[in-house]
């Protein structure tokens, strides 16, 4: 459907970025690992995304915010050709995933991980099952090897003390414990990025802490790029490399996290301070 | 832009009459298309790697051993009723002895298949339905295209395959416990005698019979599951459409079963023309 070819139609809609060539959008790009141009996705009457331009930085964790129903969801499904824009482009590494047919759409999925908003974890399966679900299905290890993996991130997701947490299935876990089931299911393949749908909206303080260091951790221990929608300002600004907020169907700002926290338009001021954030928070990396 | 194009351009009354009369036939072929588009694909993907014989097993056991005591409850008293009418009609002309034969009949090419199908629709088709439709709203079936699993190979293919194998199994347990119904009605309660009961059951019932009822049971196997993970599966919303589908899909599945059984007794008639 892209009615672009090699010779570029010039990206006149994003004013706020330094322009770039579409051809070199065709090419991995050292810093830029997702390269999002002129999405838009309408449900019936309803207009979603309204031609919105975002880059995604490689190795870094980039949060978008925003308030509800505008549509951060709808964007995080896009990413993984969950569904398909109306138009726009969507560049993996270089490789337009919109026109992409379910076969080579399947293969790309393995580089992505995704943590659903209400976990999705699967009911009719236990949490060994949930968690190693994707280990069962692309490969052929052995039960010791997938329990071992699970074990491991049982305990680095503080679930390993809950008892008998190996059995119990999705219905008789907390909200809690489910996301950070979740995480876990979506973790295990060690995929190179991270989608995140809110990971600790629902969870308590201690259990917020422990999901951001896990985040934070992923991200700098395996290099992952993690693309994390968030409600929570304070989290955000603590392990947010990259900060975009998501308006009106558009990116309204986009930059390293600070900046983002200063800009002076008027939904960013709102959505900081409806937040209760007056401070920044120290020890943010820029 | 949208709406510009979407108002009705005027035309003649009669072709407007037309096109509104047109709307449901057009729906029912839609329908019809959307169903056979999602059966295609299931087929297409049972001979596609990987197989998961756990998921067909675990179907099997749902419809199957789940179902059993309200088949065998239902199958019991279908053959007994059934014999207790026959046998009522019978004694006008004297001939109570033609009563095996008459129910063990109208069980194998009938009654045991529909009722059997009826049942399972109600059970397993609207379980089926709950099931895909809640995994479809708590997003359960993009968390499977996200491990690059195809949802409709994984959740659709074993059911269908699981009701196609299972119904006729099924059918031939009703057949089985219909009969020791009417046999305990006819022999035990009516006092027909136990070797004509017997002789005639066996001189009039064939095996092509049963495999006429076989036939008919894996049909409406493929077509209740069919209609119901096309409810399940559809869904879009939130609980309230997950009841909806569910009603839909037991609706859908018994209609099926009932019109399939006319035009698949018609078919079979052709293929086995009334012997003996
Ligand atoms: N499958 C769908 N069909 C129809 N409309 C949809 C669908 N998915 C989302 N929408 C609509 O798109 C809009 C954006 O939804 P989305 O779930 O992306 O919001 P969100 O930004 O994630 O909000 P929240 O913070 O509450 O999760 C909503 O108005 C929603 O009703
Ligand atoms: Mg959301």
């Amino acid at each position: 459907m892209p009615a672009s070819p090699s010779p570029s139609p010039s990206p006149s809609s994003s004013p706020a970025r330094p322009p770039v060539p579409a051809a070199d959008l065709t090419k991995p790009d050292p810093r830029w690992q997702i390269r999002i141009r002129g999405l838009n996705k309408t449900f019936g009457p309803q207009h979603v995304l309204r031609g919105l331009d975002l880059d995604i930085e490689r190795g870094k964790i980039n949060i978008i915010i925003g308030g509800s129903g505008q549509g951060k969801s709808v964007l995080m499904k896009h990413l993984m050709g969950l569904l398909k824009p109306d138009s726009g482009n969507i560049y993996v590494d270089g490789l337009d995933i919109v026109p992409l047919a379910d076969v080579e759409m399947a293969k790309l999925r393995r580089k992505f991980g995704m943590v659903f908003q209400y976990a999705a974890l699967f009911d009719s399966q236990n949490v060994v099952e949930n968690i190693a679900f994707p280990l069962i299905e692309r490969y052929k290890l052995s039960r010791d090897e997938i329990m071992a993996r699970v074990r491991e991130l049982l305990k680095r997701l503080d679930l390993d003390h809950v008892d008998g947490i190996e059995q119990k299935f999705p219905a008789e876990l907390s909200g809690g414990q489910r996301k950070r089931v979740g995480l876990a299911r979506a973790l295990i393949d060690r995929p190179e990025i991270l989608l995140y749908d809110e990971p600790t909206t629902g969870l308590d303080p201690v259990a917020t802490k422990n999901v951001d260091e896990m985040i934070l951790r992923t991200s700098h221990d395996f290099g992952v790029t993690s693309v994390v929608i968030s409600h929570d300002m304070a989290s955000t600004f603590r392990i947010g490399d990259r900060v975009s907020m998501l308006y009106e169907g558009k990116i309204l700002v986009t930059g390293p996290a600070q900046d983002v926290l200063r800009a002076p338009d008027a939904p960013v001021r709102e959505f900081v301070e409806m937040a209760g954030l007056t401070v920044p928070p120290l020890g943010v990396s820029a | 832009m949208n709406e510009a194009s979407s108002v009705p351009v005027p035309r003649g009354r009669l072709a407007v009459v037309g096109g509104v009369l047109a709307l449901p036939i057009r729906g029912f072929f839609g329908y019809l298309g959307d169903h056979s588009m999602m059966l295609w694909k299931a087929l297409l993907w049972l001979f596609r790697r990987p197989f998961r014989p756990r998921l067909f097993l675990e179907q099997m056991e749902f419809i199957g051993v789940g179902s059993l005591p309200i088949i065998l409850l239902v199958g019991f008293f279908s053959g007994a009723v059934s014999a207790q009418q026959t046998v009522r009609a019978l004694k006008l002309f004297g001939q109570e002895r033609f009563v095996g034969a008459t129910v063990g009949l109208s069980l194998a090419l009938e009654l045991a298949p529909v009722f059997t199908a009826l049942m399972i629709t109600a059970r397993a088709g609207s379980g089926m339905a709950t099931e895909l439709g809640s995994m479809r709203i708590t997003e359960q079936i993009d968390a499977l295209s996200t491990f690059a699993v195809n949802p409709v190979q994984y959740l659709v293919t074993p059911r269908i395959v699981a009701s196609v194998v299972m119904l006729p199994i099924m059918t031939m347990v009703f057949n089985a416990i219909g009969l020791i119904g009417a046999y305990i009605y006819a022999v035990i309660i009516a006092g027909v005698d136990v070797g004509s009961f017997i002789e005639h059951f066996r001189y009039l019932t064939d095996p092509s019979d049963y495999l006429q009822g076989a036939i008919k049971a894996a049909v409406f196997g493929g077509s209740l599951s069919l209609a119901a993970c096309y409810q399940g599966y559809n869904v879009r919303g939130g609980a309230k459409e997950v009841g909806l589908a569910t009603t839909r899909a037991v609706v859908a599945g018994s209609v099926s079963v009932l019109v399939l059984d006319f035009f698949v007794g018609d078919a079979l008639g052709t293929f086995f023309p009334f012997q003996s």
